[in-house]
């Protein structure tokens, strides 16, 4: 087990570098001039030159890099915004919170919705509902989430007024300087968002599901149980269910993770201050710290899960549990 | 006293989106308590399906069933689900081809025992363990007691193939359909399974259905033999008779197939042509496309299951006349007779 969790971990530790050295060389090939962009419209040459020199963009991108790791290690720190001096850090510790919000929570939402009907179009193909479930999957699969959440957006906060429109509430109750906070103002403001969410995640899900559940149900092995005389509940519950849900799981996993890092759609539509919307006005300034602190938040991510899922994994399939 | 298992007419097809697959057409036969039954054919030539079909294993979604299957004279073709369930596992035991992938994998083998007995007896989780680790011994498992708490994957491919019997025989079933049991195993491990099932059915006296296609486990074990081709029992005899005087040029064909200890070291023979699609399947016998005495009566007329001229036990479905069949038995024999001289 330590062996194992010492291997990931250099791993780990690799995918790191690889993304960040990306990230900047990137940059690096990009013609844009960030210094111009931080200095301001009325800068001339010569502010240019000291704002560039400041933020020490003179220096070869290797040079910048090596600054980054070093600051990364040695301060925990991931440097400070080109645009406002802010600490990318401070900033990214302050837009996480929203979109693990608008990620888990659509998740239970996507994975409530997506288990029992891939599993109920499995014990049924070809069923009306399995082709009702089918058509709602090419839909959900072949619409953008942006078109989902204006619709959803304009239907049920401008039409219906029974959501608001956009904008996000804090969970924890008197944040200072929010407009409404508390549980309930979350949920409510996070309501369309989790739906749009689980509209495009639910219809990958419920086909991922449904497949894996139909190719488990002709396993031999659950044959076997049925030759023993096992009732179709007990078949699905003992001997499908859990050996079905392994690749469910390793999606989950990296998806979880991926979102995390900045689900920039569904953000942008509801203006919800996460780290989706902070990456694309960090792009249009060329803000190669908050960048590369969202990268870097990115990846710890994907790790992170990745990591959860291979100790599930051990979990539920005795085949690979590290012994 | 009705036999173990009696079969009759029993047909089943598969509704498929090209068309109807007649997988059993009229299959009959019987096994007393005790006795063993061998079934030989090829791939496709429905054997498989047709204990599926009695154990109530085909998907009612897609197949039509007709005929009888009668358990010590029950119904069993027109029970309930319920009563099917309580069928499968405690009067029929069955078990599978491949041990690799007919052992659910994140389970250990006993809690899967254990379910067999916790399925159809009211005994404590204990108690069904204690049976199990009981099973596992009597299959001849080293250690039962330790390894009853490992997963399958921990097991060899024989090893497995014994947790599969020991699966079967845990609610003392009066038979067990063996599904080609010993084709994924290699041969010291065939000869083992072979063994262990022998003795077996001697301790717990039940009937055996042994599907294969190896015709040395047939000589080995069966009392009995039913030869399928497409669907259909196209020779039927006691184990003696069958290999003494086989009666119909597919089964001659399978006999020549068989390699020899001497032979020159040539090719093996084998039965020309393809068996038989059961999407389209060739009218008259079965067997006419690659049958070397093929005539023109054999595409038009199936021949019915016709006892032999020595004695009733011995049928098969051939329209060549005794005298003809007689005459090219002699020469085959002769033919492998010398060949194993040379």
């Amino acid at each position: 087990m330590t062996q194992f969790l010492i291997r990931r971990i250099f791993w780990a530790v690799f995918l790191f570098f690889v993304a960040t050295m990306v990230t900047y060389l990137i940059f690096w090939v990009i013609p844009a001039n960030p210094a111009a962009l931080a200095a301001g419209k009325s800068a001339t040459p010569a502010d240019i030159a000291r704002v560039s020199h400041f933020l020490h963009l003179d220096e070869p991108i290797w040079k910048q890099y090596l600054r980054f790791v070093w600051n990364l290690l040695r301060h925990g720190s991931l440097g400070e915004s080109f645009v406002n001096r802010q600490s990318v850090r401070s900033i990214i510790e302050q837009d996480a919170p929203v979109t693990a919000s608008l990620v888990f929570g659509g998740a239970v939402f996507w994975l409530t919705l997506s288990i029992p009907v891939g599993i109920l179009s499995a014990l049924r193909p070809r069923s009306i509902m399995d082709r009702i479930s089918m058509t709602f999957v090419l839909i959900g699969i072949s619409a953008h989430p942006v078109w989902i959440g204006l619709i959803l957006s304009y239907v049920f906060g401008y039409r219906l007024h029974l959501t608001p429109i956009a904008g996000y509430c804090n969970f924890f109750p008197g944040t200072v300087g929010a407009q409404c906070s508390g549980p309930v103002n979350w949920a409510y403001h996070l309501l369309l968002p989790w739906i749009t969410f689980m509209i495009l995640f639910a219809a990958l899900y419920v086909r991922l599901v449904r497949a894996n559940v139909m190719e488990t149900m002709s396993e031999d092995y659950v044959r076997t149980a049925r030759a023993k005389g096992a009732s179709q509940s007990r078949v699905m519950v003992q001997h499908v269910l859990r050996n079905s849900m392994l690749p469910v799981v390793t999606i989950l996993g990296m998806d979880l993770g991926l979102a995390l890092g900045g689900a920039i759609f569904t953000e942008s539509i509801f203006n919800l201050p996460g780290l989706g919307q902070e990456v694309i006005k960090a792009y249009n300034f060329n803000d190669l710290p908050m960048i590369t602190g969202i990268v870097t938040f990115a990846t710890i991510c994907v790790i992170i899960f990745n990591l959860i899922v291979d100790i599930t994994y051990g979990f539920l399939d005795p085949r690979i549990r590290p012994s | 006293m009705p036999p173990a298992l009696e079969v009759k007419d029993l047909t089943t097809r598969f509704r498929t989106d090209d068309g109807i697959v007649q997988a059993v057409s009229g299959v009959s036969f019987s096994v007393e308590q005790g006795a063993t039954l061998g079934v030989v054919g090829e791939s496709g030539s429905g054997k498989s399906v047709t204990f599926l079909t009695v154990m109530g294993l085909v998907d009612p979604r897609q197949a039509d069933v007709t005929g009888s299957v009668l358990l010590h004279g029950e119904e069993m073709l027109h029970a309930s689900q319920h009563r099917m369930r309580e069928i499968r596992g405690v009067k029929i035991g069955m078990i599978f081809q491949d041990p690799m992938t007919s052992l659910n994998p994140v389970k250990t083998i006993g809690w899967q025992l254990e379910e067999a007995v916790l399925i159809h007896q009211d005994v404590s989780k204990k108690e069904a363990r204690r049976r199990a680790i009981e099973v596992l011994k009597q299959v001849e498992i080293p250690h039962a007691d330790r390894r009853v708490d490992d997963y399958p994957h921990q097991f060899s491919g024989g090893m497995r193939q014994r947790v599969m019997i020991a699966m079967a025989l845990i609610n003392n079933p009066e038979i067990l359909i063996a599904d080609e049991p010993t084709t994924a195993l290699d041969v010291t491990t065939q000869a083992q399974i072979l063994r262990l099932m022998e003795r077996l059915q001697q301790e717990f006296r039940m009937a055996i259905v042994m599907i294969t296609h190896d015709l040395g486990v047939v000589a080995e074990l069966a009392d009995e033999v039913i030869v399928m081709y497409g669907g259909r029992v196209v020779e039927q005899a006691k184990v003696n008779d069958l290999f003494a005087k086989p009666e119909m040029p597919y089964t001659w064909g399978l006999l020549g197939s068989l390699p020899r200890l001497n032979s020159s070291g040539g090719r093996l023979e084998q039965i020309p042509g393809q068996p038989p699609s059961l999407l389209h399947p060739p009218s008259g016998c079965p067997f006419n496309p690659r049958c070397e005495y093929v005539m023109n009566i054999c595409s038009e007329q199936l021949p019915e299951l016709d006892p032999s001229p020595v004695g009733d036990d011995h049928r098969y479905r051939c329209h060549l006349d005794d005298e003809t069949r007689a005459r090219i038995w002699t020469q085959k024999r002769a033919a492998m007779v010398s060949e194993d001289a040379a």
